[in-house]
Parts: C-alpha cells; structure tokens; sequence
C-alpha cells in the first residue's frame, strides 16, 4: 500500500491547519555512504546477518580486517578494507559493498525468469526466489558481481536495501547500526544534495581536491551512492567500476535479436506452409495414377443430378 | 582416425542389426540400418527436448508456455543442460556414423547453385549425380555439427555461470542462441521435408526402406550405386510401363462397359435437366 495515501487531510475539532497537508515526499528512496567517515566497525555486516537471519561464520584471514574476499549469498553486507598510500602516508579505505539498487539493473535484464526479479517504484531491486529459476545469468548482468548463488537451493540471493523495513517506513538495519553516521537513508533527491555537500566540504576544507558523488549514471544512477576521497579512481575501493555496464547481449541482444530470432522462426513455419499449399510435394516418379471405377464425366454427371 | 572410426560404426551397426530387423520388402531398397535409426530417434528425442525446455529460457513470451511441460522453470533449468549433453552425445555418434556419406563433392556444389530448381519442383527428377545425401542435406549436417560444437562449449560455461566470467557468460549466452536459431531453421526444413514435402521420405526412418521409385526420385546416383542399374532407364521403363498398363485398363474397361448403366448409351443426355 502506498503510505501517501494514509497521509492526513482533515483532523476533527483541530485548531489550525493540519500540519504536513500538501507536502509531497519524492518517492524515490537513497542509501548514502560516507566512505570518509566510515571507521570500519562492521555493525552494518552484523545488523545486516541479524535482520536478515542469516548465520553467524567463520571469518576470512587474509591479512586485512575485511571479514570475507566478496559478499557471499548469506552474507550481503561487507565492507572491503583497502590499504592505500596517500602522499607517503597510510591511508585506509573502508567502503561497505553490498547491492547498488541501479536504476537500470543488469539483473533483471538478463533475468529470464518471468517474475523473479523486480524494481520496486522507490527503486529497491528485490530477489523474488519463488520466481527464481536458479539460472544465474543475473550475476553475468549484474557490473558490481553482487547477486551471490546458492548451490543448495540453486535460488540466486542479494541485499534488499532491506524492503521489508522500508515499506513498513524503517530504514534499513545497516543505517540504524551506523555509530558514525557515515550511513543516511532518504530520499533520492535529498541524499545527492547532501552528499554533494559533503563533497565540496571534502574539496575546500579537507584536502581532496578529487572529492565527488558515486552516482554512476551509465546505469542510469544507483540507489546506493557513495562520497570518495577520490572519484576519479573508484577502483582503489575495493574494485569499484568507474564506468558499471550491462554487456549488451542482455540489452541489445535480448530485446531486438530475440524478438527477431522468434519472428523468424514463425516465418519459417509459415513459409513451409505456404511452400505446401502453393508448390506442393515432391512425389516419387513416375506418379501411380488413381485407379478410376467411373469415367470423370460419369462422375460429373452424378454430381449434377442433386444440386 | 578414420579407419578405426569406420571399424567401431560397423561393429555398433552389426550389434545393432542382430538386436532390431529391417525388413526389405519386393521393390524396396535398404535405407538405414537399426542402429542409424536408433541414433537418429535418439538425436530427435534430445533435440525436440533442448529446444523446448531451451525457447522457455530463450524469450519471455515463451515461457509460461513452455516452462510447465518440464515441471516449472527451476526443473526446466536442471532439465536443459542434460538434454543437451545427451543432444551432443548422440550426435557425436550420428557424427561418425554419417561422417562419410556426408564429404562435400563437386557434385553437392552443382545442387546448391540449382536449389532454385529443387524448391520449385522445376525438375521432377533429381540431379542424375544426386548420391546418399544431397548437398541440402549435407548442408544442414554441418550446420548441427558446428552448432553441436559451439552447444556444447558455450552450454558448459553457461551450466556453471556462477564461477565463470562475467564477461564471458555474456557472449556465450548469444552463441547459444545463435547456434540454436542456425539450427531451429535446418529444423523446420528437415521436418517438412522429411514429411509433407515428400512422400515415402518418412518410411526411411521408421522401416528403413524406401521404394525404388523414390530412390531414382530423389537419389539416382545412390539408386545406381546399390542397384548397379541406370536410375534414367529405370525411370523410363517404368513410365512406359505404366503408360502401358494404364492403355491396357482402359480398353478392356471399353470392352465391358455395363449395358444395365441407367446412363448408359445416351450419357452426353443424363446430365439435363
């Protein structure tokens, strides 16, 4: 149900207007990470596991703090720990992975299943794994290798921006977990401005002349948006791509050449009818001739006695 | 290679022959022995089997219709990848069954610039060098063959996806789809051909014989070859004869004409009215 229509118009015996009648909310929602304020705590992983119900585990040592290489079916929260050298100095990266709700997502482009993946109004792309054939092609589609398969279920998993806290007007478990508040929840609209804020401070106050919004719009912007010290390199985070892209077998290919492909198919068909009825078989020569019990002209003869 | 090749087909089509029969009726040739038979149905079987579940995934108009023949679209997606691993098994062995009869020949050239000709039943006849296989079928042989190939390479990375590249899984997807389209049209030609198109084909595959009229028909140089006879002068002869045989019927239909026939004698009248 959409919330806008429970908002209140008229309240009985209320001196003065009511209040928020008329305020229109953009319906689009934003997770905003401030990776520069980010102190690597992993509450977000943990709320994450523990809303979603997911198990507790083993961690990865790999000579990092990072809990795990990549984001795993059961584990959609991570924040990969990157060791950078700025200016002769150490500088730590500490960005929190998980799926960037793409405004034109690759996963449900090359999804083949009717219904298993869906992009809500608000943006939230959602696994549906009833619907799920277990196929993977989502995670060919998909330019941040986020949807994560499930061999025992062979159903495809991913982060929900937390759907179902969303549409009960929460925010996600990993916003509410934030002790920095590196993490906001918003709308669209309002997390870009605040995060272009938080750019220019970035620029004209701490030094990083490079400072910028992570809103990637060669996938038509993401509901997941990043400030990096850095925006001119992504990659140093973790792996982030500068430029995401769909391969084009799941945008040009599936919604042209396939079209095509059937079309042709059905003309093919239907060309052999057409062969059929205008050239006809081929018979084995010489044809064996019907054997006639009457002349033909009998035959006519007959036929016209009863009209 | 292809000695040993040769050896291993004629001892699976002996095996074969002792476990099925054909039966070669008075005025039939052989054909296909069991074993080419069983390998063809087999190959069928799959194939109608990949395809189906195969156009489920292919295009979102198709699959609603078709996931549910193989028990919903997460069985369609355990199903698909055997039956076309089972596809690619059989064929390999109609692949070397085949490989011979199918060579490219000069003469296969000459059929292919007179496919004109063929698609209009402009000639009755077939070319008189028309052997085993005509170039058309020849044609469509080495579609599937190079098709099974690229199924076979392109379907393995796509059976686990999920631990290959990304990048590859994308461009392997559309060669899937490209071999099974190239296919799907040597599919729908072979079918209508081997059915409505021409009459007594079908026979070859069930019974394995085909008479000797659609043997000088179709192929009369394979005619020449099993029968060691001319497939024209056979073809002549039995024309005439039955030119013959139709004059013969008629004049003793004339001889016996019923004289109790109510239209009897005064026939050009009957029709009045």
């Amino acid at each position: 149900m959409d919330e806008r229509t429970m908002q209140i118009q008229e309240i009985s015996a209320h001196p003065g207007p009511v209040a928020g009648q008329g305020t229109q909310r953009a319906v689009e929602v934003c997770k905003y990470i401030d990776v520069t304020t980010c102190i690597g705590c992993k509450a977000c992983e943990v709320a994450c596991v523990e809303w979603n119900d997911h198990p507790f585990r083993e961690t990865t040592f790999d000579n990092t703090y990072q809990t795990m290489p990549s984001t795993e079916w059961n584990y959609w929260n991570l924040i990969k720990f990157v060791e950078h050298e700025r200016d002769g100095n150490l500088m730590w990266l500490m960005r929190k992975d998980q799926c960037m709700h793409c405004e034109d997502p690759g996963c449900l482009r090359a999804c083949p299943a009717d219904g298993a993946i869906i992009k809500y109004e608000n943006g939230i792309v959602d696994f549906q794994q009833d619907n799920c054939i277990g196929c993977g092609y989502c995670i060919s589609g998909c330019p941040f290798d986020i949807p994560k398969f499930n061999p025992k279920t062979k159903k495809v998993f991913k982060c929900t921006l937390c759907s179902d806290r969303v549409g009960q007007g929460l925010e996600p478990a990993c916003i509410k977990a934030c002790p920095t508040g590196c993490l906001h929840f918003g709308t669209k609209d309002d997390m870009v401005q605040i995060a272009r804020t938080r750019a220019t401070q970035l620029q004209k106050e701490s030094g990083f002349a490079n400072a910028g919004v992570y809103d990637p719009q060669s996938v038509g912007g993401t509901h997941v948006i990043y400030v990096l010290h850095d925006i001119t390199k992504p990659e140093l985070y973790g792996g982030l791509p500068s430029n995401p892209v769909i391969p084009p077998s799941y945008t040009v290919w599936k919604w042209l050449a396939k079209p095509t492909g059937l079309a042709m198919a059905a003309l093919g068909i239907f060309a052999v009818f057409f062969h059929r009825l205008t050239v006809g078989p081929k018979v084995p020569q010489p044809e064996s001739e019907p054997v006639l019990t009457h002349h033909p002209d009998e035959v006519e003869a007959a036929r016209k006695e009863k009209p | 290679m292809s000695s040993s090749v040769e050896r291993f087909d004629e001892k699976a089509r002996r095996k074969f022959s002792r476990h099925g029969q054909t039966v070669v009726h008075r005025g039939e040739l052989l054909r296909h022995p069991v074993y080419t038979r069983v390998l063809h149905w087999c190959v069928a079987l799959s194939f109608i089997l990949s395809l189906l579940s195969g156009f489920a995934i292919y295009s979102p108009w198709l699959y609603r219709w078709l996931a549910p023949l193989f028990g919903g679209g997460p069985m369609t997606r355990f199903l698909h990848p055997w039956f076309g691993l089972f596809f690619d098994i059989f064929f390999l062995f109609q692949f070397l069954n085949w490989f011979a009869p199918m060579h490219w020949t000069g003469a296969d050239k000459r059929w292919v610039r007179e496919a004109k000709a063929y698609v209009t039943n402009r000639e009755a006849l077939a070319p008189e060098d028309t052997g085993f296989f005509n170039g058309g079928q020849k044609l469509y042989f080495w579609t599937i063959a190079v098709s099974a190939l690229f199924f076979l390479i392109t379907g393995v990375l796509l059976w686990f996806d999920d631990v290959v590249a990304r990048w590859i899984v994308a461009v392997s997807y559309v060669l899937h789809d490209l071999a099974a389209l190239a296919m799907l049209a040597g599919f729908i030609m072979h079918i209508y051909e081997g059915t409505a198109a021409q009459p007594g084909t079908f026979q070859a595959m069930t019974n394995g014989t085909v008479t000797k009229e659609w043997a000088w028909t179709h192929h009369p140089a394979w005619y020449a070859e099993v029968t060691g006879r001319n497939p024209r002068e056979d073809f002549e002869q039995a024309r005439h004869s039955q030119a013959e045989r139709h004059r013969s019927m008629e004049a003793w239909e004339r001889e016996h004409k019923p004289t109790n026939d109510p239209h009897g004698d005064k026939r050009p009248d009957a029709g009045m009215p």
